[in-house]
Formats: structure tokens, C-alpha cells, sequence
């Protein structure tokens, strides 16, 4: 099957990027280099092509309903412009994806929604959606809409300023997990005040055909998804597929450390199964951890207790830019999960010292 | 985009190259591996003293994305390592042919350098 393709491959290309498969697409993994693009996050601002993001819009007058029923958080707290991270789970409380929601502006039958699936995953979800809402029997129109939007980040400590100067009327009032309509160099954009990095920063879900035209009105670094990575790793955030994975290494919100978008006192698909779970604690939970000895922990290395018994494996893993050490996260069991205790990864065949931290590595927003 | 690829060395399919010098015959990885690898972050080198058999790895590179094997372009006992590189492995990003170097071989065998790519063959070879 051919990969899809963001809108600005070509440039991209023009521009020097490398490009790398991820969820189906054709996406540029580094355009500089890892390291400088990571730094310019940090410290500065960078610019990132996310187009391989789902967009799925649910509108209607049961939209909130279905959106309630098939993720974990509360829907119906979000007034229009809000937006909320939330998981998908299946019957027994496993995550299928993760995903950030919009409230958008009321249209003529209601509310309408934007949610936002990882890549590779919209026409599951979009099928999801239709047979759930079919089988309930809502009034909802579920759309799934990503081969129609581009999707931009733009992250870092400047990204208030960069994006100040390219929209054209202010929306510096915008606060975390806030949205809008907005318009940058004459294109209406849905405007988020989200991101991935840990840092301050804005998402721009932007009309395919005008593509160019809001890439090109951010003077800043260009970031591939290789900087994406290791920036959302030292936040902690999870990469779906890598951290959680419905097949390869199913996990629930509470072991994944997101049980902060589980809200039992909605009905949801996995509601029953996640409160005996939290009645019942989690055996094995996510965890940070730094290697002390020399090495870099990689996805898929053995996790063992000190005396070599394998007690779990790197879910993901990287030598930090920012903190200049080597860094990974992991699902371990509880007792060994507290900051401070002692573990050790497996580099090819060598047992490494690591500690357990508390995440997020840095200081985030 | 055009690398770096002198010719007073020896080249390997997977991109190592080879120098001879006074002592013996230098290797490190070439200018378009190191940009393919991006930066440098762990090398994992043999001790010196320790036998190489040609082709065979010898180390291991990483860079934040990915890892790779080293390589031996001959036969022969480690007379150098490059200790630089364990503090400072972005040297083989900044001077792949020089700084960056890896370490250097006491050859067993000297015909096997005449058995690796000359700079025409592996600039061919990454064009």
C-alpha cells in the first residue's frame, strides 16, 4: 500500500528534511538534526508537520452523547473552544488509542466536536464512531475528515510570540487547552493552545489546499518527528503503538499513568472494567527511569530487577538532549515503581545500572 | 547533498573506512554514514590488545535515532582506541576523517586493504 502523504512532502524535500514511515505516512524525521531542533524547542521555537494526526469531526444533536459513551473523560465538561485528552478504550478498560478533543462552535443541529486520533488510526476510529452510534441509535454525523486537514505545531518558549505576529486579529487571551477560529496570513485555522513537547505552544488544524501558506508564517526551526520523539519522551508523554498498544502490549489508563482522563461517574465503553481496576490496583505501572551506566535504553530491551531477574521492558527510550543522559520509560511492577529504586536494562547483553525518576524528566507548562 | 570522500583511503560497503599510517591502519565511519546515523551519541569500541577479524563487527555506533554496527575493514590486534569519543561522540559528527576516528589495527594481513572500495568505487556506491 503507498504511503500517504502530508501536503508539503514536496517542500520538505526542497528543504533538505529526511523522511522516515510512520503510521502510514511519509513523514520528515529530521530536518536539520535531532539535537538542534530539540534545543530550538527548549529554548527557542520550532515548527512541526504533524498532517499524519486524524481529524474526525462528531456533530449533531448526539454528539456528546456518542463522544461520552467511547472516551474515558468527561465530554460534557467542555464548553465551546475548550479541549480534553482523553482515552478509547474496548470493553475491558484497554486503550485503544489516546486522543485530545475540541469543542467546536456550535453548528445548526448542536454541538459539533473535533477529536484528533494518532496516525493510522482514523479510519478505525471513524468506523468505530458509525458502528457505535448506529448500534445506540444517536442522532450524530461522524466525519472523518483527515485527508482534509494539514495539521501544524508550533512549540516552544517564543511560540506566544511567533504566533501573535502570523494571526491576524489577537488571541494572545488563548490559555492552555483553549481553541478558536483563527485566521494566520488569511486562512482560517482551528487554533489550540496544545501541543506534545512540554513546552508552550500552539496547534494549527489547517485546510489542506493552505498548506504552505500557514507553514510558511512561522519564522522558526523546521522539526522533524525525530525531535518530536525525544521531546515528548522527556515530558513522558506516551507514543501510542510504543507505550500502549491494543495487541502487542495492551494496557489500561490507570498502568499507563492517564488515569487522570478516566472519569468513572460517566458511562463509557470500559467504564465497569476500569473502576474494579482502580478498586483493585494495578500490578505493573508505567515509569520513568535515567541510566546510570553508560548506554541508551531502545524500545523493546529487557527491564530486570538488581539480581537479573526481567521484571519488564523499555517501552521507549532515547539519550536526552536536554538533560544529556539516557532516558526511558518503562512498565515495571508497582514495588519496583517508586523514584529512586533500582533497576537495570539490558543493552545487547549487558545488564546497566538505571534508577527510577519521576516524570516528567524537565519542567514542563 | 554532497559528502566528503577522500582519497587516501579504503572504504567498506557498510561504511567504515580505512587509513593506512605509520603504525598501522586507522578506521572510523565515513562523512555520509555519519550523516545518516545524525548525532552521535554512544560508541561502544573494542580494547586494545583485543584480535578484529575482517567484516566482522567490532563496535557498536548510536546515534539518538538509531544503532549500528562497526565494522572491520582488516584483520588484526587493536593498537589504538579513541577514548575522545567516549566523552565526546559527537566528534564523529563534527570530523568523521579526522577527530572522529575510532581506533587503529595492527594489520595481519596487508592485501586486505586492497580488497576494499576506493573512493572512486564508494562514492558511487553513495551518490
Amino acid at each position: 500500500m503507498p504511503l500517504q502523504t502530508p501536503p508539503l512532502r514536496g517542500l520538505h524535500d526542497e528543504r533538505g528534511a529526511k523522511f522516515t514511515e510512520f503510521g502510514g505516512w511519509d513523514m520528515p524525521v529530521e530536518f536539520d538534526s535531532i539535537r538542534t531542533e530539540h534545543t530550538a524547542v527548549r529554548e527557542e521555537a520550532g515548527i512541526f508537520d504533524v498532517s499524519h494526526m486524524g481529524e474526525i469531526s462528531v456533530s449533531g444533536p448526539d454528539a456528546e452523547a456518542l463522544l461520552q459513551r467511547l472516551t474515558s473523560n468527561d465530554v460534557s465538561a467542555l464548553d465551546v473552544g475548550d479541549s480534553q485528552y482523553a482515552a478509547i478504550t474496548d470493553a475491558d478498560g484497554v486503550i485503544i488509542d489516546d486522543t485530545m478533543i475540541y469543542r467546536l462552535p456550535d453548528d445548526n443541529d448542536g454541538p459539533a466536536y473535533l477529536f484528533v486520533p494518532n496516525a493510522g488510526n482514523d479510519e478505525a476510529m471513524h468506523e468505530r464512531w458509525i458502528s457505535h452510534r448506529n448500534e445506540w441509535d444517536l442522532e450524530a454525523t461522524v466525519d472523518n475528515q483527515t485527508d482534509e486537514y494539514a495539521m501544524f505545531a508550533v512549540q516552544g518558549p517564543n511560540a506566544r510570540d511567533l504566533v501573535a505576529d502570523a494571526v491576524d486579529e489577537p488571541i494572545g487571551d488563548l490559555g492552555r487547552f483553549e481553541a478558536r477560529y483563527a485566521t494566520v496570513d488569511g486562512v482560517e485555522c482551528w487554533t489550540a493552545r496544545t501541543g506534545y513537547t512540554g513546552e508552550d505552544g500552539y496547534e494549527f488544524i489547517v485546510p489542506w489546499g493552505d498548506a504552505e501558506t500557514v507553514w510558511s508564517a512561522f519564522d522558526c526551526q523546521p522539526c522533524g518527528l525525530g525531535a518530536r520523539d525525544t521531546l515528548r519522551i522527556e515530558a513522558g508523554y506516551l507514543l501510542a503503538g510504543q507505550d500502549f498498544d491494543l495487541e502487542s502490549n495492551p494496557r489500561t489508563p490507570y498502568e499507563a499513568g492517564i488515569g487522570f482522563t478516566v472519569k468513572l461517574d460517566t458511562e463509557f465503553v470500559g467504564r465497569d472494567a476500569l473502576e474494579a481496576v482502580k478498586e483493585e490496583g494495578v500490578e505493573e505501572k508505567l515509569v520513568g527511569f535515567k541510566l546510570i551506566d553508560r548506554g541508551v535504553p531502545r524500545h523493546g530491551y529487557d527491564v530486570t530487577n538488581p539480581d537479573g531477574r526481567v521484571i519488564g521492558e523499555v517501552t521507549s527510550g532515547t539519550m536526552s538532549p536536554t538533560l544529556e543522559a539516557p532516558i526511558g520509560l518503562g512498565y515495571v511492577p508497582v514495588e519496583y515503581a517508586d523514584p529512586g529504586t533500582t533497576l537495570r536494562v539490558v543493552v545487547r547483553g549487558q545488564s546497566k545500572k538505571a534508577r527510577v525518576e519521576t516524570t516528567p524528566f524537565i519542567d514542563t507548562v | 547533498m554532497s559528502f566528503d570522500i577522500p582519497d587516501d583511503r579504503r572504504y567498506m560497503e557498510s561504511h567504515e573506512w580505512a587509513l593506512e599510517t605509520d603504525d598501522g591502519v586507522r578506521v572510523g565511519i565515513s562523512d555520509f554514514a555519519q550523516d545518516e546515523l545524525g548525532d552521535v551519541v554512544f560508541v561502544e569500541l573494542p580494547d586494545e590488545g583485543d584480535e578484529l577479524e575482517a567484516e566482522t563487527a567490532f563496535g557498536v555506533i548510536e546515534s539518538i535515532k538509531a544503532v549500528s554496527d562497526l565494522y572491520a575493514p582488516v584483520s588484526g590486534d587493536v593498537i589504538a582506541v579513541n577514548e575522545a569519543l567516549f566523552d565526546a561522540p559527537e566528534l564523529v559528527n563534527d570530523d568523521p576523517f579526522g577527530e572522529g576516528w575510532m581506533l587503529e589495527i595492527d594489520p595481519a594481513d596487508e592485501s586486505e586493504l586492497e580488497e576494499l572500495l576506493t573512493a572512486a568505487e564508494y562514492e558511487e556506491q553513495v551518490a
